[in-house]
Protein backbone atom coordinates (compact mmCIF):
# COMPACT_ATOMS: atom_id res chain seq x y z
CA UNK A 1 0.00 0.00 0.00
CA UNK A 2 1.31 3.52 -0.81
CA UNK A 3 2.55 5.66 2.25
CA UNK A 4 3.03 9.17 2.60
CA UNK A 5 4.28 8.97 6.52
CA UNK A 6 7.31 10.75 7.46
CA UNK A 7 8.95 11.08 10.67
CA UNK A 8 7.68 14.22 12.89
CA UNK A 9 4.37 14.52 10.46
CA UNK A 10 1.10 13.27 12.22
CA UNK A 11 -0.22 10.42 9.58
CA UNK A 12 -4.35 10.67 10.83
CA UNK A 13 -6.88 8.00 9.51
CA UNK A 14 -10.52 8.97 10.02
CA UNK A 15 -13.01 6.06 9.38
CA UNK A 16 -16.49 7.47 7.67
CA UNK A 17 -19.37 6.48 6.96
CA UNK A 18 -22.27 7.12 4.03
CA UNK A 19 -25.47 7.69 6.35
CA UNK A 20 -29.22 8.30 5.14
CA UNK A 21 -29.15 12.14 5.92
CA UNK A 22 -31.76 13.23 8.18
CA UNK A 23 -31.40 16.34 7.14
CA UNK A 24 -32.78 15.75 3.81
CA UNK A 25 -35.20 12.59 4.57
CA UNK A 26 -37.88 11.79 6.88
CA UNK A 27 -37.15 8.28 7.95
CA UNK A 28 -40.40 6.41 7.84
CA UNK A 29 -41.38 2.45 7.82
CA UNK A 30 -41.82 1.15 4.10
CA UNK A 31 -45.57 -0.38 3.22
CA UNK A 32 -44.25 -3.93 4.36
CA UNK A 33 -43.44 -2.29 8.28
CA UNK A 34 -40.42 -4.39 8.08
CA UNK A 35 -37.45 -1.51 7.08
CA UNK A 36 -37.61 1.85 6.60
CA UNK A 37 -38.31 3.27 2.93
CA UNK A 38 -35.25 3.34 1.33
CA UNK A 39 -36.71 4.43 -2.15
CA UNK A 40 -35.33 8.09 -2.81
CA UNK A 41 -33.54 8.47 0.09
CA UNK A 42 -30.53 11.12 0.33
CA UNK A 43 -27.77 9.90 1.16
CA UNK A 44 -24.06 11.79 3.00
CA UNK A 45 -21.57 11.52 5.29
CA UNK A 46 -22.51 10.80 8.60
CA UNK A 47 -22.53 14.11 10.67
CA UNK A 48 -19.67 13.32 13.20
CA UNK A 49 -17.27 11.67 10.67
CA UNK A 50 -17.31 14.89 8.60
CA UNK A 51 -16.05 17.09 12.28
CA UNK A 52 -13.65 14.15 12.56
CA UNK A 53 -11.95 15.17 8.95
CA UNK A 54 -12.48 18.76 9.27
CA UNK A 55 -10.28 18.12 12.98
CA UNK A 56 -8.14 15.88 11.01
CA UNK A 57 -6.93 18.87 8.95
CA UNK A 58 -6.87 21.04 11.13
CA UNK A 59 -4.20 19.22 13.37
CA UNK A 60 -2.33 18.49 10.02
CA UNK A 61 -2.18 22.15 8.88
CA UNK A 62 -0.48 22.99 12.32
CA UNK A 63 1.51 20.27 12.80
CA UNK A 64 2.12 18.21 9.02
CA UNK A 65 1.33 14.97 7.82
CA UNK A 66 -1.57 13.37 6.04
CA UNK A 67 -5.04 12.26 6.05
CA UNK A 68 -6.71 9.39 4.87
CA UNK A 69 -10.11 8.36 4.90
CA UNK A 70 -11.61 5.28 4.89
CA UNK A 71 -14.80 3.60 4.26
CA UNK A 72 -15.95 -0.38 4.68
CA UNK A 73 -18.50 -0.62 2.33
CA UNK A 74 -19.35 -0.45 -1.47
CA UNK A 75 -19.05 1.56 -4.55
CA UNK A 76 -21.64 4.01 -3.85
CA UNK A 77 -19.93 4.89 -0.98
CA UNK A 78 -16.93 6.45 -2.68
CA UNK A 79 -19.00 9.71 -3.07
CA UNK A 80 -18.35 10.57 0.36
CA UNK A 81 -14.80 9.90 -0.17
CA UNK A 82 -14.22 12.14 -2.81
CA UNK A 83 -16.71 14.54 -0.70
CA UNK A 84 -13.84 14.64 2.05
CA UNK A 85 -11.16 14.27 -0.81
CA UNK A 86 -12.43 18.11 -1.53
CA UNK A 87 -12.20 19.22 1.51
CA UNK A 88 -8.29 18.25 1.91
CA UNK A 89 -7.93 14.99 2.94
CA UNK A 90 -4.68 13.35 0.92
CA UNK A 91 -5.99 9.94 0.24
CA UNK A 92 -9.64 7.89 0.09
CA UNK A 93 -10.02 4.26 0.73
CA UNK A 94 -13.10 2.10 0.02
CA UNK A 95 -12.73 -0.98 1.66
CA UNK A 96 -15.17 -3.40 0.24
CA UNK A 97 -15.27 -6.94 -0.20
CA UNK A 98 -18.29 -9.41 -0.57
CA UNK A 99 -17.64 -10.91 2.62
CA UNK A 100 -17.78 -7.67 4.67
CA UNK A 101 -21.68 -7.57 3.65
CA UNK A 102 -23.95 -7.34 6.91
CA UNK A 103 -21.26 -7.21 9.48
CA UNK A 104 -22.22 -5.70 12.65
CA UNK A 105 -20.23 -3.13 14.81
CA UNK A 106 -17.71 -5.78 15.31
CA UNK A 107 -17.27 -6.49 11.94
CA UNK A 108 -16.63 -3.49 10.60
CA UNK A 109 -13.94 -2.74 13.60
CA UNK A 110 -12.04 -6.25 12.67
CA UNK A 111 -11.85 -4.75 8.78
CA UNK A 112 -10.91 -1.54 9.99
CA UNK A 113 -7.87 -3.42 12.00
CA UNK A 114 -6.59 -4.69 9.34
CA UNK A 115 -6.11 -1.52 7.12
CA UNK A 116 -4.68 0.19 10.04
CA UNK A 117 -2.19 -2.42 10.74
CA UNK A 118 -1.12 -2.54 6.99
CA UNK A 119 -0.43 1.20 7.41
CA UNK A 120 1.13 3.45 10.28
CA UNK A 121 -1.07 5.62 11.67
CA UNK A 122 -0.61 8.19 14.74
CA UNK A 123 -4.04 9.17 15.18
CA UNK A 124 -7.29 7.47 14.57
CA UNK A 125 -10.15 9.03 14.14
CA UNK A 126 -14.01 8.28 13.78
CA UNK A 127 -17.57 10.23 14.37
CA UNK A 128 -19.17 9.45 17.53
CA UNK A 129 -22.27 7.70 16.00
CA UNK A 130 -24.22 7.14 13.25
CA UNK A 131 -27.61 7.79 13.26
CA UNK A 132 -28.70 4.65 12.72
CA UNK A 133 -25.50 2.54 14.39
CA UNK A 134 -24.21 2.24 18.05
CA UNK A 135 -21.14 4.69 19.07
CA UNK A 136 -19.20 1.23 18.82
CA UNK A 137 -16.72 1.48 16.28
CA UNK A 138 -13.77 3.41 17.74
CA UNK A 139 -13.69 1.99 20.85
CA UNK A 140 -13.76 -1.60 19.45
CA UNK A 141 -11.15 -0.90 16.96
CA UNK A 142 -9.21 0.23 19.65
CA UNK A 143 -9.33 -2.38 22.14
CA UNK A 144 -8.54 -4.75 19.06
CA UNK A 145 -5.32 -2.55 18.62
CA UNK A 146 -4.79 -2.08 22.04
CA UNK A 147 -4.67 1.41 21.73
CA UNK A 148 -5.64 3.72 24.27
CA UNK A 149 -9.07 5.39 23.54
CA UNK A 150 -11.44 8.48 24.23
CA UNK A 151 -15.08 9.16 23.14
CA UNK A 152 -17.10 12.21 22.52
CA UNK A 153 -14.05 13.81 22.45
CA UNK A 154 -14.70 18.06 21.34
CA UNK A 155 -11.74 19.54 21.57
CA UNK A 156 -8.31 18.47 20.66
CA UNK A 157 -4.39 19.97 21.22
CA UNK A 158 -1.23 18.30 19.56
CA UNK A 159 1.58 18.64 22.75
CA UNK A 160 4.47 16.79 21.53
CA UNK A 161 5.21 13.88 19.25
CA UNK A 162 3.47 11.49 21.78
CA UNK A 163 0.56 12.69 23.69
CA UNK A 164 -2.46 14.78 22.80
CA UNK A 165 -4.72 16.72 24.88
CA UNK A 166 -7.88 16.14 24.67
CA UNK A 167 -11.34 16.99 25.91
CA UNK A 168 -14.61 14.85 26.36
CA UNK A 169 -17.99 16.04 26.17
CA UNK A 170 -19.06 15.16 29.76
CA UNK A 171 -22.86 15.69 31.66
CA UNK A 172 -24.32 19.17 31.94
CA UNK A 173 -21.85 20.79 29.77
CA UNK A 174 -18.50 19.78 31.43
CA UNK A 175 -15.62 19.04 29.92
CA UNK A 176 -13.40 16.20 31.00
CA UNK A 177 -9.76 16.95 30.37
CA UNK A 178 -7.02 14.47 29.73
CA UNK A 179 -3.79 13.62 28.06
CA UNK A 180 -3.73 11.09 25.75
CA UNK A 181 -0.14 8.80 24.55
CA UNK A 182 -0.30 8.47 20.65
CA UNK A 183 -0.64 6.05 18.92
CA UNK A 184 -4.74 6.71 19.86
CA UNK A 185 -8.11 6.26 18.65
CA UNK A 186 -10.41 9.23 18.91
CA UNK A 187 -14.40 9.64 18.36
CA UNK A 188 -15.40 12.76 17.82
CA UNK A 189 -18.57 15.03 19.15
CA UNK A 190 -19.95 17.43 16.40
CA UNK A 191 -19.49 20.60 17.01
CA UNK A 192 -15.30 20.34 17.95
CA UNK A 193 -15.08 22.92 14.98
CA UNK A 194 -16.49 24.50 11.40
CA UNK A 195 -16.43 21.67 8.84
CA UNK A 196 -15.31 24.01 5.73
CA UNK A 197 -17.67 24.23 3.20
CA UNK A 198 -17.50 21.83 -0.07
CA UNK A 199 -18.66 23.20 -3.55
CA UNK A 200 -19.51 20.66 -6.66
CA UNK A 201 -16.11 22.63 -8.05
CA UNK A 202 -14.11 21.11 -5.49
CA UNK A 203 -16.21 17.92 -5.80
CA UNK A 204 -14.99 17.52 -9.38
CA UNK A 205 -11.42 18.46 -8.70
CA UNK A 206 -11.17 15.26 -7.27
CA UNK A 207 -13.48 13.53 -9.14
CA UNK A 208 -11.08 11.60 -11.98
CA UNK A 209 -8.60 10.83 -8.25
CA UNK A 210 -7.93 7.06 -8.35
CA UNK A 211 -9.57 5.71 -5.15
CA UNK A 212 -7.64 2.70 -4.00
CA UNK A 213 -9.97 -0.66 -2.36
CA UNK A 214 -8.91 -3.07 -0.69
CA UNK A 215 -10.67 -6.38 0.58
CA UNK A 216 -9.85 -9.33 3.28
CA UNK A 217 -7.17 -10.91 1.63
CA UNK A 218 -5.09 -7.40 1.14
CA UNK A 219 -5.78 -6.44 4.32
CA UNK A 220 -5.30 -10.01 6.11
CA UNK A 221 -8.71 -10.24 7.44
CA UNK A 222 -9.99 -13.66 7.80
CA UNK A 223 -13.37 -13.46 5.74
CA UNK A 224 -15.12 -15.61 8.59
CA UNK A 225 -14.55 -12.95 11.24
CA UNK A 226 -16.68 -10.19 9.17
CA UNK A 227 -19.80 -10.26 7.49
CA UNK A 228 -23.43 -11.25 8.33
CA UNK A 229 -22.43 -14.95 9.37
CA UNK A 230 -20.29 -13.84 12.01
CA UNK A 231 -22.38 -10.99 12.87
CA UNK A 232 -23.33 -11.42 16.63
CA UNK A 233 -25.54 -8.63 16.63
CA UNK A 234 -29.17 -8.79 13.94
CA UNK A 235 -31.68 -6.28 13.23
CA UNK A 236 -34.77 -8.57 12.53
CA UNK A 237 -37.17 -5.35 11.43
CA UNK A 238 -37.97 -1.69 11.92
CA UNK A 239 -41.04 -0.37 14.07
CA UNK A 240 -42.46 2.30 15.23
CA UNK A 241 -43.57 2.33 19.20
CA UNK A 242 -46.99 3.77 20.41
CA UNK A 243 -46.26 5.84 22.86
CA UNK A 244 -48.70 7.23 25.28
CA UNK A 245 -51.21 9.57 23.87
CA UNK A 246 -48.93 11.95 22.02
CA UNK A 247 -49.36 15.49 21.23
CA UNK A 248 -52.94 16.89 20.73
CA UNK A 249 -52.70 18.31 17.28
CA UNK A 250 -54.35 21.88 16.68
CA UNK A 251 -55.55 22.06 13.28
CA UNK A 252 -56.64 25.11 11.17
CA UNK A 253 -54.64 28.38 9.58
CA UNK A 254 -51.86 29.37 11.06
CA UNK A 255 -53.99 32.28 12.56
CA UNK A 256 -56.41 30.10 13.71
CA UNK A 257 -53.91 27.68 15.31
CA UNK A 258 -52.33 30.73 16.98
CA UNK A 259 -55.35 32.06 18.57
CA UNK A 260 -56.14 28.23 20.14
CA UNK A 261 -52.53 28.38 21.35
CA UNK A 262 -52.77 31.66 22.73
CA UNK A 263 -55.67 30.40 24.96
CA UNK A 264 -53.65 27.54 25.92
CA UNK A 265 -50.93 29.07 26.71
CA UNK A 266 -52.92 31.85 28.93
CA UNK A 267 -53.81 28.42 31.17
CA UNK A 268 -50.63 27.47 31.64
CA UNK A 269 -48.70 30.13 32.54
CA UNK A 270 -47.04 30.61 29.26
CA UNK A 271 -48.19 34.29 28.41
CA UNK A 272 -48.35 36.39 31.89
CA UNK B 1 -31.28 -20.26 33.02
CA UNK B 2 -29.09 -17.87 31.45
CA UNK B 3 -25.39 -16.14 31.98
CA UNK B 4 -24.56 -14.58 35.16
CA UNK B 5 -25.47 -10.88 34.84
CA UNK B 6 -23.66 -7.91 36.42
CA UNK B 7 -24.50 -4.57 36.59
CA UNK B 8 -22.17 -1.38 36.33
CA UNK B 9 -22.76 0.90 39.15
CA UNK B 10 -22.47 4.38 38.45
CA UNK B 11 -21.47 6.49 41.29
CA UNK B 12 -19.90 10.52 42.63
CA UNK B 13 -18.62 10.96 46.17
CA UNK B 14 -20.27 7.73 47.51
CA UNK B 15 -23.90 8.63 45.88
CA UNK B 16 -24.60 5.55 43.76
CA UNK B 17 -26.31 7.23 40.24
CA UNK B 18 -30.20 6.57 39.18
CA UNK B 19 -29.18 3.95 36.92
CA UNK B 20 -27.90 1.65 38.97
CA UNK B 21 -32.24 0.63 39.96
CA UNK B 22 -32.72 0.63 36.15
CA UNK B 23 -29.91 -1.75 35.46
CA UNK B 24 -31.13 -4.17 38.31
CA UNK B 25 -34.82 -4.04 35.91
CA UNK B 26 -33.29 -4.31 33.03
CA UNK B 27 -31.59 -7.77 34.51
CA UNK B 28 -34.84 -8.94 35.50
CA UNK B 29 -36.03 -8.36 32.16
CA UNK B 30 -33.41 -10.59 30.82
CA UNK B 31 -34.14 -13.09 33.01
CA UNK B 32 -36.95 -12.54 35.71
CA UNK B 33 -35.32 -15.44 38.13
CA UNK B 34 -32.13 -13.79 37.93
CA UNK B 35 -29.88 -12.86 40.73
CA UNK B 36 -27.79 -9.68 39.21
CA UNK B 37 -24.74 -8.92 40.78
CA UNK B 38 -23.66 -5.28 41.40
CA UNK B 39 -20.29 -4.29 40.67
CA UNK B 40 -18.84 -1.16 42.53
CA UNK B 41 -15.62 0.25 41.53
CA UNK B 42 -14.18 2.94 42.72
CA UNK B 43 -11.49 4.19 45.35
CA UNK B 44 -11.08 3.19 48.74
CA UNK B 45 -12.85 5.48 50.51
CA UNK B 46 -15.99 5.96 48.32
CA UNK B 47 -16.50 2.22 47.28
CA UNK B 48 -17.85 0.93 50.76
CA UNK B 49 -20.81 3.13 51.25
CA UNK B 50 -21.98 2.71 47.71
CA UNK B 51 -21.47 -0.94 48.42
CA UNK B 52 -23.77 -1.07 51.29
CA UNK B 53 -26.53 1.74 49.77
CA UNK B 54 -26.03 -1.25 46.72
CA UNK B 55 -26.45 -4.11 49.38
CA UNK B 56 -30.08 -3.04 50.07
CA UNK B 57 -31.52 -4.13 46.29
CA UNK B 58 -28.70 -6.48 44.48
CA UNK B 59 -28.16 -9.73 46.44
CA UNK B 60 -24.64 -9.82 45.82
CA UNK B 61 -22.41 -6.87 45.39
CA UNK B 62 -18.61 -7.09 44.27
CA UNK B 63 -16.29 -4.60 44.98
CA UNK B 64 -13.39 -3.57 43.42
CA UNK B 65 -11.49 -0.69 45.36
CA UNK B 66 -8.35 0.57 43.99
CA UNK B 67 -7.00 4.50 44.78
CA UNK B 68 -6.10 4.96 41.40
CA UNK B 69 -9.78 4.51 39.99
CA UNK B 70 -10.47 7.85 42.21
CA UNK B 71 -11.94 9.35 38.77
CA UNK B 72 -13.55 7.07 36.34
CA UNK B 73 -11.46 6.34 33.73
CA UNK B 74 -12.75 3.87 31.71
CA UNK B 75 -9.34 2.42 30.39
CA UNK B 76 -8.90 1.79 33.83
CA UNK B 77 -11.92 0.64 34.63
CA UNK B 78 -12.13 -2.13 32.20
CA UNK B 79 -8.86 -3.49 33.17
CA UNK B 80 -10.33 -4.02 36.81
CA UNK B 81 -13.60 -5.66 34.78
CA UNK B 82 -11.36 -8.13 32.92
CA UNK B 83 -9.53 -8.78 35.95
CA UNK B 84 -13.05 -9.37 38.46
CA UNK B 85 -15.37 -10.84 35.51
CA UNK B 86 -15.59 -14.32 35.15
CA UNK B 87 -16.04 -15.68 31.51
CA UNK B 88 -19.52 -15.57 29.45
CA UNK B 89 -21.13 -13.25 31.75
CA UNK B 90 -23.50 -10.34 31.05
CA UNK B 91 -22.32 -7.12 31.94
CA UNK B 92 -25.23 -3.50 31.48
CA UNK B 93 -23.42 -0.53 31.64
CA UNK B 94 -25.71 2.55 31.56
CA UNK B 95 -24.92 4.44 27.97
CA UNK B 96 -23.87 7.74 28.76
CA UNK B 97 -20.48 9.40 28.25
CA UNK B 98 -18.89 6.43 31.04
CA UNK B 99 -21.13 3.70 29.40
CA UNK B 100 -19.97 4.84 25.39
CA UNK B 101 -16.15 4.74 26.25
CA UNK B 102 -15.99 1.75 28.60
CA UNK B 103 -18.47 -0.42 26.66
CA UNK B 104 -17.28 -1.39 22.96
CA UNK B 105 -13.63 -1.98 24.46
CA UNK B 106 -14.54 -3.79 27.44
CA UNK B 107 -16.83 -6.41 25.16
CA UNK B 108 -13.48 -6.87 23.00
CA UNK B 109 -11.72 -7.59 25.85
CA UNK B 110 -13.91 -10.17 27.33
CA UNK B 111 -14.64 -11.67 23.71
CA UNK B 112 -18.50 -10.86 24.26
CA UNK B 113 -21.49 -9.29 22.16
CA UNK B 114 -21.69 -5.42 22.67
CA UNK B 115 -25.14 -3.48 21.89
CA UNK B 116 -25.63 -0.51 22.93
CA UNK B 117 -28.41 2.35 23.90
CA UNK B 118 -30.63 -0.70 24.78
CA UNK B 119 -34.24 0.69 25.35
CA UNK B 120 -36.08 -2.33 25.58
CA UNK B 121 -35.31 -6.09 26.50
CA UNK B 122 -37.42 -8.81 25.19
CA UNK B 123 -36.07 -11.77 27.30
CA UNK B 124 -34.04 -14.43 25.95
CA UNK B 125 -34.53 -16.98 23.30
CA UNK B 126 -32.26 -19.71 23.20
CA UNK B 127 -28.79 -18.20 22.88
CA UNK B 128 -30.83 -14.70 21.57
CA UNK B 129 -31.18 -11.82 23.67
CA UNK B 130 -33.66 -9.76 22.18
CA UNK B 131 -33.70 -5.92 22.42
CA UNK B 132 -35.16 -3.13 20.86
CA UNK B 133 -33.40 -0.03 20.23
CA UNK B 134 -34.48 3.10 18.89
CA UNK B 135 -32.15 4.51 15.37
CA UNK B 136 -32.60 7.91 13.66
CA UNK B 137 -32.77 9.96 16.55
CA UNK B 138 -36.08 7.93 17.63
CA UNK B 139 -38.08 8.36 14.29
CA UNK B 140 -38.00 4.73 14.45
CA UNK B 141 -36.95 1.79 16.58
CA UNK B 142 -35.56 -2.34 16.03
CA UNK B 143 -35.79 -4.88 17.19
CA UNK B 144 -32.24 -6.62 17.22
CA UNK B 145 -30.89 -9.82 18.53
CA UNK B 146 -27.72 -10.31 20.11
CA UNK B 147 -25.78 -13.65 20.25
CA UNK B 148 -25.03 -14.11 24.17
CA UNK B 149 -23.22 -17.50 24.02
CA UNK B 150 -19.59 -16.29 24.96
CA UNK B 151 -21.56 -13.42 27.16
CA UNK B 152 -22.36 -9.92 26.27
CA UNK B 153 -21.53 -6.00 27.00
CA UNK B 154 -25.50 -4.60 27.06
CA UNK B 155 -25.16 -0.63 27.59
CA UNK B 156 -28.53 0.61 28.52
CA UNK B 157 -30.18 3.76 27.94
CA UNK B 158 -30.74 5.64 31.47
CA UNK B 159 -34.24 6.32 31.72
CA UNK B 160 -35.82 3.81 29.71
CA UNK B 161 -35.96 0.85 32.42
CA UNK B 162 -38.40 1.78 35.49
CA UNK B 163 -37.00 0.71 38.72
CA UNK B 164 -38.95 -2.53 40.20
CA UNK B 165 -40.33 -1.17 43.74
CA UNK B 166 -39.08 -4.06 46.29
CA UNK B 167 -38.51 -4.46 49.99
CA UNK B 168 -34.96 -3.92 51.38
CA UNK B 169 -32.33 -6.87 51.21
CA UNK B 170 -29.08 -7.25 52.68
CA UNK B 171 -26.88 -8.58 50.35
CA UNK B 172 -23.21 -9.62 50.64
CA UNK B 173 -20.53 -7.71 49.57
CA UNK B 174 -17.41 -9.76 48.66
CA UNK B 175 -14.01 -7.71 47.77
CA UNK B 176 -12.20 -8.21 44.44
CA UNK B 177 -8.37 -7.69 43.92
CA UNK B 178 -7.26 -6.70 40.38
CA UNK B 179 -3.70 -5.47 41.22
CA UNK B 180 -2.20 -2.65 39.95
CA UNK B 181 -3.62 -0.64 36.76
CA UNK B 182 -1.94 1.22 34.28
CA UNK B 183 -3.45 4.27 31.89
CA UNK B 184 -2.26 5.16 28.81
CA UNK B 185 -5.25 8.16 29.13
CA UNK B 186 -4.87 10.10 32.52
CA UNK B 187 -7.17 12.84 33.80
CA UNK B 188 -6.22 15.94 34.18
CA UNK B 189 -9.29 18.13 35.11
CA UNK B 190 -13.07 19.14 34.57
CA UNK B 191 -13.72 22.41 33.27
CA UNK B 192 -17.40 23.39 34.12
CA UNK B 193 -19.31 25.43 30.98
CA UNK B 194 -18.67 29.54 31.07
CA UNK B 195 -21.76 30.86 32.21
CA UNK B 196 -24.05 32.47 29.39
CA UNK B 197 -25.93 36.04 29.17
CA UNK B 198 -28.64 34.13 30.49
CA UNK B 199 -29.13 31.30 32.72
CA UNK B 200 -32.20 29.03 31.21
CA UNK B 201 -32.19 26.63 33.78
CA UNK B 202 -34.00 29.25 35.95
CA UNK B 203 -36.80 30.77 33.20
CA UNK B 204 -40.92 29.68 33.29
CA UNK B 205 -41.11 29.92 29.41
CA UNK B 206 -38.48 29.12 26.63
CA UNK B 207 -38.91 29.11 23.14
CA UNK B 208 -36.83 26.40 21.95
CA UNK B 209 -35.18 26.17 18.72
CA UNK B 210 -33.90 22.81 16.76
CA UNK B 211 -32.83 22.43 13.34
CA UNK B 212 -35.52 23.68 11.87
CA UNK B 213 -34.54 27.36 12.26
CA UNK B 214 -32.78 26.81 9.06
CA UNK B 215 -29.59 29.21 9.34
CA UNK B 216 -28.38 31.83 12.11
CA UNK B 217 -29.87 34.86 10.46
CA UNK B 218 -33.42 33.30 11.66
CA UNK B 219 -32.43 33.84 15.20
CA UNK B 220 -33.98 36.73 15.79
CA UNK B 221 -37.43 35.29 14.48
CA UNK B 222 -37.57 33.37 17.81
CA UNK B 223 -36.23 35.95 19.60
CA UNK B 224 -38.85 38.17 18.55
CA UNK B 225 -41.56 35.14 19.86
CA UNK B 226 -39.80 35.03 23.07
CA UNK B 227 -39.52 38.70 23.97
CA UNK B 228 -43.38 38.90 22.92
CA UNK B 229 -44.15 36.31 25.49
CA UNK B 230 -41.74 37.33 28.57
CA UNK B 231 -39.69 33.93 27.18
CA UNK B 232 -36.22 33.34 26.57
CA UNK B 233 -34.40 31.65 23.33
CA UNK B 234 -32.86 27.60 24.30
CA UNK B 235 -32.02 25.81 21.80
CA UNK B 236 -30.91 21.75 21.17
CA UNK B 237 -27.28 20.97 19.96
CA UNK B 238 -27.30 21.20 16.23
CA UNK B 239 -27.90 24.80 16.57
CA UNK B 240 -25.24 25.08 19.09
CA UNK B 241 -22.73 23.03 16.81
CA UNK B 242 -23.78 25.36 14.02
CA UNK B 243 -22.51 28.01 15.80
CA UNK B 244 -25.72 30.20 16.19
CA UNK B 245 -26.33 29.95 19.54
CA UNK B 246 -23.71 29.87 22.48
CA UNK B 247 -23.74 26.54 24.59
CA UNK B 248 -25.55 27.64 27.37
CA UNK B 249 -28.52 27.88 25.59
CA UNK B 250 -28.47 24.13 24.81
CA UNK B 251 -31.21 21.91 27.00
CA UNK B 252 -29.91 18.06 26.68
CA UNK B 253 -28.02 15.74 28.26
CA UNK B 254 -24.47 17.39 26.93
CA UNK B 255 -26.31 20.74 27.63
CA UNK B 256 -28.48 22.26 30.62
CA UNK B 257 -31.34 20.47 32.20
CA UNK B 258 -33.99 23.12 32.49
CA UNK B 259 -37.48 23.23 34.44
CA UNK B 260 -40.00 25.58 32.59
CA UNK B 261 -43.51 25.39 32.96
CA UNK B 262 -44.44 25.90 29.06
CA UNK B 263 -41.53 24.41 26.76
CA UNK B 264 -41.81 25.06 23.07
CA UNK B 265 -40.32 23.31 20.80
CA UNK B 266 -39.92 24.62 17.39
CA UNK B 267 -38.38 22.99 14.59
CA UNK B 268 -36.93 19.84 17.05
CA UNK B 269 -37.22 16.49 16.67
CA UNK B 270 -37.03 15.48 20.02
CA UNK B 271 -34.27 13.28 20.49
CA UNK B 272 -34.17 11.62 23.99
CA UNK B 273 -30.49 13.29 24.67
CA UNK B 274 -32.34 16.47 24.22
CA UNK B 275 -35.46 15.28 26.14
CA UNK B 276 -33.48 14.43 29.13
CA UNK B 277 -32.33 17.89 29.63
CA UNK B 278 -36.45 18.43 30.83
CA UNK B 279 -37.71 18.24 34.03
CA UNK B 280 -40.45 19.02 35.61
CA UNK B 281 -43.17 18.34 33.37
CA UNK B 282 -43.27 21.34 31.33
CA UNK B 283 -46.67 21.97 28.94
CA UNK B 284 -44.86 21.38 25.77
CA UNK B 285 -45.84 22.37 22.69
CA UNK B 286 -44.23 20.77 19.36
CA UNK B 287 -43.86 23.06 16.30
CA UNK B 288 -42.62 20.81 13.64
CA UNK B 289 -43.37 20.29 9.96
CA UNK B 290 -42.55 16.91 9.98
CA UNK B 291 -45.72 14.98 11.63
CA UNK B 292 -43.32 12.17 12.44
CA UNK B 293 -41.46 14.14 14.68
CA UNK B 294 -40.54 11.97 17.67
CA UNK B 295 -41.38 15.26 19.65
CA UNK B 296 -45.15 14.83 18.56
CA UNK B 297 -44.86 11.72 20.95
CA UNK B 298 -44.15 13.71 23.71
CA UNK B 299 -45.85 17.32 23.53
CA UNK B 300 -48.67 17.79 24.90
CA UNK B 301 -49.82 19.82 21.78
CA UNK B 302 -48.49 19.66 18.43
CA UNK B 303 -48.24 22.30 15.11
CA UNK B 304 -47.47 20.83 12.12
CA UNK B 305 -46.35 23.74 10.04
CA UNK B 306 -43.99 25.66 9.07
CA UNK B 307 -42.19 27.45 12.07
CA UNK B 308 -40.68 30.24 10.40
CA UNK B 309 -43.99 31.16 9.43
CA UNK B 310 -46.09 30.36 12.23
CA UNK B 311 -43.74 32.14 15.06
CA UNK B 312 -43.91 35.63 13.56
CA UNK B 313 -47.71 34.80 13.57
CA UNK B 314 -47.79 33.78 16.95
CA UNK B 315 -45.50 37.15 18.50
CA UNK B 316 -48.38 39.49 16.18
CA UNK B 317 -50.97 37.59 18.16
CA UNK B 318 -49.25 37.32 21.51
CA UNK B 319 -48.93 41.00 21.20
CA UNK B 320 -52.56 41.73 20.49
CA UNK B 321 -53.07 39.74 23.44
CA UNK B 322 -51.57 41.17 25.89
CA UNK B 323 -52.91 45.04 24.86
CA UNK B 324 -55.87 43.61 25.20
CA UNK B 325 -55.45 42.27 28.59
CA UNK B 326 -53.37 45.63 29.79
Amino acid sequence: MRKFFREDEVEILVCARRVPDTSENEIQLNGAGNDIERDDLVYSINEPDNYAVEEALQIVAKSGGNVTVATVGTDDDEEILRREMAMGANQGVLLSDDAFSGSDGKGIATVLKGFVQKNKFDLVLTGVQAEDGGAQVGGMLAAMLDSPFASLVNSIEVLDGNKLKVSREIEGGNREISEIDLPCVLSIQTGINEPRYVGMRGIRQVASLEIPTYGASDLGVDPKSVGEAAANVKRDDYFVPVLGKGAEILQGTNEEVADKLIELLKAKGGLQ
Amino acid sequence: MTARIFAYIIHKAGVVDDTAAELLAAAKKIDPTASPTAIVVGPGADVDAVCKSVSASFPEVWKVASDSLAYPNAELVRQALVKALPQGCIVLVPHNHFGIDLGPGLSIKLNATFVSDVVGIDGVDGTNLKVVRQEFGGAVSAHVRCNIASGAVVNVRPGAFKPIEAAPITGVVVDKQVGPLTARRRYLTTIMPEAGDVDITKEPVLVSVGRGIGEKDNIPIAEELAEALGAVVSCSRPVVDAKWLPKSRQVGSSGQTVKPKVYMACGISGSFQHLAGLKGNPFIVAINKNPKAPIFQVADVGIVTDMLEFMPELANKVREAKKVTA
